[in-house]
């Protein structure tokens, strides 16, 4: 399996992704902010489409709308008075909305599409590996360098509001961190999928660690688990990789949901 | 009591250290036609243990806010740490244990996460905690008691407990002003009575100046040196000794 160039490619790339989901997943989670990264996955969606049409790469369309659309969202939620869910559902459907009529006008309505829309493990370039590799270590430089902050804001945001602490900064971060994430996860697990693999893997992990940093810990272990498990299955199976992934990664959390009252009971 | 008083109004007198908190004429309201509180004149001076209690809806979390600069007033003004409330530069220095915090939310977080997430404005925000803070979180957890329990996970611990975590977590930030939003929520009687005496003793040794927000006085009474009663403005403040019979709490009566 090994042998073929876009089989290590795909592995790769899958690495980087397994691990960098669900370690933003973790933030979003504990904030109860588990769907933002579906609402930014389907804003990715019209990037790809705008992407199609420009002519310009779809990844780096992606990432500059799923920037603004993560950015959109943070921004409704805390300024425009409108509640978690309405600006989420807001930018949800504006994206997949937008990405439809896009699609259509520039014609792209076809097989490429499915690609984005489910992950595949066929279409990744080393110019792709490159940018996923960059963007990549870039996020998790941030997220090393910021947990501490970061944390300490779920923990307790309106405390960290008083002592005077960038709250509405690390929240911006947190946003752009998930729109990096989906924007270079999409070839692999598709924009359809990807925030369930930012949130699976860290809610099976709270059931069975004994402290958050090792839920972030082990939840980045059952993430790559899973983003490896699942690109096999997908090769020999001949399934979509993304569904492969995911499915891979729910699995682990109904284990996770089954062990959890053991280890608690400890 | 009332000598303790004087003498701390000496010293803030001498050190020309300004109110903590200073509000001067405050009204505000959420909307026309819901005036919340009305020409609030509250101040606590350095040194204070201030307890404000009042029926729900009668504005002491409004009050509390407006302190702590979250709200505007309407009319009047709100100073805390000798800056407008709402551009406070000493921030830092203020201990804030929220009403209700998440705890971690899915994630279980331990006691010393928890109270190390204190040391975070008074430290450094990036990268790894610094030796000195470790040695501040690690002794903020001692000094409430729970040495034990440190890599506990907050959640597994009694509500008793769990209060005493998150006052270490305030302790953490080397607070000059700490604040209690409804701290006894869900804590036994016995619990809140441990709280009072562990309140009662940071006052005395480290001199903070605490501000204690609760619907009912409870347990502090008997260790405060002024209670105040909120409904829609100030309707008393004083020594708990002259508060009006009702307000005492049956629940916790000291010899």
């Amino acid at each position: 399996m090994l042998d073929l160039e876009f089989m290590r490619l795909a592995f790769a790339v899958g690495a980087v992704v397994g691990v960098l989901a669900p370690a933003v997943g973790f933030f979003l989670v504990q904030r109860q902010q588990s769907l933002t990264g579906d609402g930014i996955g389907h804003v990715a969606f019209a990037g790809v489409a705008a992407g199609y049409l420009l002519d310009v790469s779809p990844v780096l369309a992606a990432l500059v709308a799923s920037v603004l659309g993560a950015i959109t969202i943070e921004w409704l939620r805390t300024r425009g008075g409108t509640a978690g869910d309405q600006a989420l559902a807001l930018v949800f459907y504006t994206g997949i909305a937008l990405g439809v009529v896009l699609v259509s006008v520039a014609g792209a309505l076809d097989v490429n599409l499915f690609q984005y829309l489910f992950g595949s493990i066929l279409t990744v370039t080393r110019g792709d590996l490159a940018v996923v590799v960059a963007l990549g270590a870039i996020a998790l430089a941030t997220m090393a360098l910021a947990y501490r902050a970061l944390a300490g804001v779920t923990l307790d945001e309106e405390g960290a509001r008083v002592q005077g602490l960038p709250v509405d900064r690390l929240n911006v971060l947190v946003s752009v961190l998930a729109a990096t994430t989906i924007a270079v996860s999409m070839r692999i697990v598709g924009v359809l999928m990807i925030a369930a693999l930012m949130v699976l893997p860290v809610i099976a992990a709270g059931r069975v660690a004994r402290s958050m940093l090792q839920t972030l810990l082990l939840a980045v272990g059952i993430g790559l688990a899973s983003v490896l498990a699942g690109l096999t299955i997908s090769y020999y199976g001949d399934v979509p990789p993304g569904g492969m992934i995911v499915l891979v990664a729910a699995g682990c959390f109904l284990l996770a949901s089954l062990g959890g009252p053991l280890t608690r009971a400890r | 009591m009332a000598q303790t008083v004087t003498e701390k109004l000496g010293r803030t007198a001498a050190d020309g250290e300004p109110a903590a908190v200073d509000l001067r004429g405050v009204t505000f309201g959420y909307g026309p036609g819901r005036v919340v509180l009305e020409q609030v004149d509250f101040t606590v001076r350095p040194g204070e243990f201030v307890a404000i209690a009042g029926p729900n809806g009668g504005g002491k979390t409004t009050l509390l806010r407006l302190a702590l600069g979250l709200e505007r007033p309407a009319t009047g003004s709100a100073s805390l740490l000798g800056d407008p409330a709402h551009r406070c530069r000493r921030r830092a220095e203020i201990g804030y244990l929220a009403q209700r915090p998440t705890l971690g939310g899915e994630a279980p977080a331990t006691v010393r996460e928890v109270v190390a997430a204190g040391r975070l404005a008074g430290g450094r925000l990036l990268g790894p905690l610094r030796p000195a803070d470790r040695e501040l979180v690690e002794q903020a957890i001692a000094r409430v008691g729970l040495a034990d329990r440190a890599g506990s996970p907050l959640r597994t611990l009694s509500g008793g407990m769990q209060q005493r975590a998150l006052i270490a977590k305030a302790l953490a930030a080397q607070p000059s002003l700490l604040v209690l939003d409804e701290p006894t929520t869900g804590v036994d009687a016995a619990s809140q009575e441990s709280l009072a005496g562990l309140l009662d003793e940071l006052h005395r040794e480290l001199g903070v100046t605490i501000l204690y927000v609760s619907h009912e006085f409870g347990a502090v009474e008997h260790v405060v040196e002024r209670v105040v009663l909120v409904r829609g403005g100030i309707v008393f403040d004083g020594s708990p000794r002259d508060l009006p019979g009702l307000w005492h709490d049956p629940s916790h009566h000291h010899a």
